[in-house]
């Protein structure tokens, strides 16, 4: 009798879990369920689902709140994570209605993997800078200062769009770093100078900008030398007219505003 | 009845290692293999599972068998906090350990002020973390074959003369040595397998705290064919070990 007890308890278990997913949800790095919209036809709008690099988040989220405020019945539901991962759950048939790379290399893929719908635009470029602890107590100004000894210093892995850039910048400048660690993304890198467990880390502009506070900036002259590229585009199967109109709006004013204060610099 | 159910549960875990196989690019594979990277994670691989093993063996085995034997208030409790690590969430587990050994963790700051040294970043991190996620599954084996097996033997053993050590030599260990292989096996397989709570705690570096795990990750950015090839082999490390390290005389210990 106990064991039939554990069972029933079991199965309502998991099906209270699977009944739960009905509703549209998002998880961590994961796929995005969009609901079909419930008697919404084309003119009123219905779930728009962007795929967006994770350093969009914050400015991104705002656009989103700003566009559903224009769009009356649109929401705008959003995964963002690292732009290779988002181009590998597109190629293996994740839906989604429009997808914003961190990257020039990551949208051409998604371009080759055939899921990408016209043509990809540039909306924003983004730089390295070095992220340290608040009131710069290792005192470093340079890239070349990441070399001091004693340091720890942590960059992206090359395989990755931060750890690339920075690739670039070491071959521009002559000095090699020997980080204590390459991690796989540059929220990672962020997150151990802001704990003290990195003395300085390799991070995008945009990055010490959302960590005011936690970490400080030191500007890179050098930065300059491996400039990133944001290029956003329509997905293939998806709602075309409002993802077009989506990407209006970031390449609109009110995204430019909205991408500047979150220290992202013009697309050029 | 039995015979659906059984089947499914067999495809779960069968399935998916078809589909990697399926995937993977047969023609390419012994190139994407053999790249000195994957070699360095592999070597590391083995290195710090081997001394995370041996770490689990010496601190695990004592615990279990105070966990089995002793009898005082709060062992219950005891008990289901040495499990902890099996049930949380690996990248938990790294944060844990990064807030204890971390340069700013209270056992951290202490170790930096000691020795200069500091212990995030380094192949000893990994080691640790592995430890700490593969301990409870060498716990748990030894512990339940202890209270199954009881402690007559060992009291006959003592009212006929036998001092505790030759109890535990010739008695205990005896009886513990089939829970002890299956131990051992599964914590080694669980060791080469870690993967959040390494690179949460020690980080992601070639030959220092890249596992193989890691390498995976971070082909899977820029190669998946080199992803998926190194997946296999890290499949066919696990399956042999399982297999190699096994014999037929342990199995007698979870029948």
């Amino acid at each position: 009798m106990k064991k039939l007890a554990l069972v029933v308890a079991a199965v309502a278990l998991f099906a209270g879990a699977c009944s739960s997913s009905d509703e549209p949800s998002t998880q961590p790095g994961g796929s995005v369920t969009a609901p079909a919209p419930k008697g919404a036809g084309k003119a009123g709008g219905g779930t728009l689902t962007v795929f967006a690099a994770a350093s969009l988040t914050e400015s991104f989220t705002a656009l989103g709140k700003a566009f559903e405020a224009q769009h009356a019945g649109t929401t705008v539901k959003f995964s963002f994570a690292g732009s290779s991962g988002l181009v590998q759950q597109l190629t293996n048939g994740a839906k989604a209605d429009v997808f914003a790379s961190a990257d020039q290399a990551n949208m051409d893929k998604a371009v080759q993997g055939g899921v990408i719908d016209g043509q990809p635009a540039v909306f924003a470029t983004n730089k390295l800078a070095i992220a340290v602890a608040p009131g710069n107590p290792k005192n470093i100004r340079s890239f070349a200062d990441l070399n001091k000894a004693g340091l720890t210093v942590i960059t992206c892995a090359p395989q990755v769009p931060c750890g690339a850039a920075a690739k670039k910048i070491e071959t521009a400048t002559g000095v090699t770093l020997k980080p204590k660690s390459e991690e796989q993304d540059v929220k990672q890198v962020l997150n151990k100078v802001a704990s003290g467990d990195a003395d300085a880390g390799l991070v995008y502009v945009t990055d010490t900008t959302s960590a005011a506070g936690k970490v400080d900036k030191v500007d890179l002259a050098e930065a300059a030398q491996a400039i990133n590229s944001y290029p956003i585009a329509a997905v293939k199967g998806g709602q075309a007219d409002l993802a077009h109109q989506f990407e209006e709006f970031v390449l609109g004013t009110q995204g430019k505003n909205e991408l500047t204060k979150a220290g992202f610099g013009p697309a050029q | 009845m039995l015979g659906i159910p059984a089947a499914l549960a067999l495809a779960l875990v069968v399935l998916p290692v078809a589909g990697l196989l399926v995937r993977s690019n047969l023609t390419r594979l012994p190139s994407l293999i053999v790249t000195p990277s994957s070699w360095h994670a592999l070597r590391l691989s083995l290195l710090t599972a081997g001394l995370s093993t041996l770490a689990c063996v010496l601190l695990g085995v004592p615990l279990a068998v105070v966990l089995a034997r002793a009898r005082f208030h709060g062992i219950r409790l005891l008990r289901s906090i040495v499990l902890l690590p099996l049930v949380l969430p690996p990248v938990v587990g790294g944060l844990a350990l990064l807030y204890l050994l971390g340069r700013k963790g209270f056992l951290g700051m202490l170790i930096t002020t000691l020795t200069g040294e500091s212990v995030p970043f380094t192949t000893a991190a990994v080691v640790i973390a592995q430890t700490f996620v593969a301990m409870p599954f060498l716990v748990v084996s030894l512990e339940g074959a202890l209270r199954g097996s009881g402690d007559r033997y060992e009291q006959v053993a003592a009212t006929l003369g036998a001092r505790p050590w030759t109890v535990f030599r010739r008695v205990t260990l005896p009886l513990l040595l089939p829970a002890l292989g299956s131990g051992v096996v599964l914590s080694f397989a669980r060791a080469l397998g870690e993967f959040g709570a390494t690179i949460t705690f020690a980080g992601s570096l070639e030959d220092v705290t890249r596992t193989l795990p890691l390498e995976v990750y971070t082909q899977a950015e820029v190669d998946i064919d080199s992803a998926v090839a190194l997946s296999l082999l890290l499949i066919v490390v696990a399956v042999v070990v399982i297999a190699v390290a096994r014999p037929r005389s342990w199995e007698g210990g979870l029948r």
